[in-house]
């Protein structure tokens, strides 16, 4: 038993959900080596190689890789499972992992398992189905098993007291001359990450605007919370679509979950019902987003957020 | 230029529906369920017709893989203006097995068999989650993928995409065949109209099986059980307005 990771980074910092996908490589059992492609991401080698349970990093660093396109990796993947013939395959299922790991699995001729939230056992695992409606338990008889892991579901592993070795991963078997990065336009912003954040304030259609969000950034700058919106929010174009919480959009499971004009559709409910609390803040009282909060308030919230926020800063 | 498209269409149950796990626990119910064509398909189609109504593209191929009632699917498609469709028809067992890999593989001899130049599909189905068909049936034809597509333009020989991915926004460029893969903000689909609805009657479905493409559909994972998610309890509620 041996488990490729891939390392999702920017080249600077690894991306969270990369210790969590190592816990649940190390559930898997067997040795676990850590793949980091990048550019220029010295740093992240450094940082990579701390992290407890991981024995050996496989490094390429290269120009091709500039974007993280899924048609320079795979060939890097494909190589690298050449060499090392892993029993499992891992990243995190996030934009990134989601692109590339069904097209490292169709390469290799095996059917991946997507957005994993519990390992049984090393060809067992657990995952969910109609927007969390339903919780499937799926057993992979392929002889490598390719599978996602969401970063919510499992704890993070230790950043220190690991001393994994660095190696050159094998070239690529292959180049990319199918696509190519032109840019990104990164929401910049000092709030912690959505899906890593301990505590997040979430805005509903009932929010009625764009601009009646700054309320919630507001409140959420004084809680160091990060601010995610529902379905209806984004379609409604109060906000952009990477702050969508639901099926559709981002995972979050923080300590502190707080549903502001949300009524909590069963999409959005799939997105945060794993948060430890649960606070929901609607004007109606027979909301489905009732039925999981632990604590309700039957409010305006226009009033209530104005409220809660002097409450916080006094 | 006028290039060829082809779209997949699932039929799932319809997105405002409480599933319910069947007392087996091997499944949930669908007979006598309300279905529809899932969500992110929708939005593929509507892509599609745009391509079409600016003259990007001549024809447009809706396929489905799935019982007999996935044609209804087919005609929503064509309701909407797709051209033709194609339907697979795979049943009973087989189609409870069914998987993104092997869906990957019927959509890549398709799309070699009707030399389109580009496949569109949803980013995921909304029964089960996988987000795994677009990018598959990429790596079966070796075509470059655009997944979570907010917008698509058409330069010469390629493609320059916009994707959603999760701290904002990314442009690619692909080179064209490509698959790309929708999100929510690529377009908002339309309604089919009556007359629509009406001509879509006689726009010609081809009806194929498995066979027809040497796809190997056998099982490559077993479910052991489908269960219902841990109840959250509600917990106090406060009517009034202060905290």
């Amino acid at each position: 038993q041996s488990t490729l990771v891939i390392a999702e980074h920017d080249n600077e910092k690894l991306t969270p959900v990369t210790l969590n996908t190592v816990t649940a490589a190390n559930k898997i059992g067997g040795d676990v080596s850590l793949l980091v492609t990048g550019t220029n991401c010295a740093k992240v080698v450094e940082e990579a190689s701390k992290i407890s349970g991981v024995s050996k990093i496989l490094l390429a660093d290269n120009e091709a890789f500039k974007g993280f396109l899924p048609e320079a990796i795979t060939p890097l993947v494909l190589s690298t499972q050449k060499q090392f013939s892993f029993s499992h395959i891992l990243a995190g299922a996030t934009a990134f992992g989601k692109g590339l790991l069904p097209r490292v699995a169709a390469k290799l001729d095996v059917s991946p398992v997507s957005d994993i939230i519990e390992v049984k056992t090393a060809d067992t695992f657990v995952r969910t189905i109609y927007a969390g409606n339903a919780i499937q338990t799926v057993k992979s008889n392929d002889t490598v098993k390719v599978v996602s892991v969401r970063g919510t579901a499992f704890e993070a592993a230790d950043t220190t007291g690991g001393s994994a070795s660095t190696e050159d991963a094998p070239a690529p078997s292959d180049e990319n001359t199918l696509s190519s990065f032109v840019g990104q336009e990164l929401s910049k912003s000092d709030r912690p990450e959505l899906t890593s954040a301990k505590a997040v304030i979430s805005g509903g259609r009932g929010m009625k605007n764009g601009e009646n969000f700054k309320m919630l950034y507001d409140l959420a700058d004084k809680m160091n919370a990060a601010v995610g919106a529902s379905r209806a929010a984004v379609d409604a174009g109060f906000v952009p679509n990477d702050m969508q919480v639901g099926q559709t959009g981002k995972i979050v499971a923080p300590d502190l979950y707080v549903a502001v004009g949300i009524s909590g559709a069963i999409q959005h409910l799939a997105g945060m019902k794993d948060s430890k609390v649960i606070v929901a803040i609607n004007k109606d009282p027979e909301a489905p987003i009732f039925q999981v909060a632990d604590y309700g308030l039957v409010a305006d919230l226009f009033k209530a957020i104005p409220e809660m926020d002097a409450a916080v800063s006094s | 230029m006028s290039m060829r498209v082809l779209v997949g269409v699932k039929r799932v149950i319809d997105y405002a529906v409480k599933v319910r796990v069947k007392p087996d626990k091997m499944g949930v119910v669908t007979d006598g369920v309300k279905h529809s064509m899932n969500p992110f398909d929708e939005i593929a189609v509507e892509e599609a017709i745009r391509l079409k109504e600016k003259k990007i593209v001549k024809e447009v191929v809706a396929v489905s893989c799935g019982p007999t009632q996935s044609q209804e699917t087919i005609r929503t498609a064509l309701a909407m203006g797709c051209d033709r469709g194609i339907h697979v028809e795979i049943t009973g067992k087989e189609y409870e097995n069914l998987q993104p890999f092997h869906v990957s593989k019927i959509l890549a001899k398709i799309a070699k068999e009707e030399d389109v130049d580009m496949v569109i599909l949803g980013k995921q189905a909304i029964d089960g989650d996988n987000n795994q068909t677009g990018q598959m049936t990429a790596a079966v034809l070796d075509w470059p993928q655009a997944t979570f597509a907010s917008e698509v333009k058409k330069n010469n020989g390629d493609l320059t995409v916009t994707r959603e991915v999760d701290g904002g926004l990314e442009t690619i460029n692909v080179k064209l065949p490509a698959v790309i893969t929708t999100d929510l903000r690529l377009n908002e689909p339309r309604y089919a109209t009556l007359p629509n609805i009406m001509k879509a009657k006689k726009k010609p479905i081809a009806k194929k099986t498995v066979a027809d493409y040497d796809v190997d559909i056998s099982p490559r994972q077993e479910v052991l059980s489908v269960e219902d998610p841990p109840v959250r309890e509600a917990g106090s509620k406060i009517i009034g307005n202060t905290v």
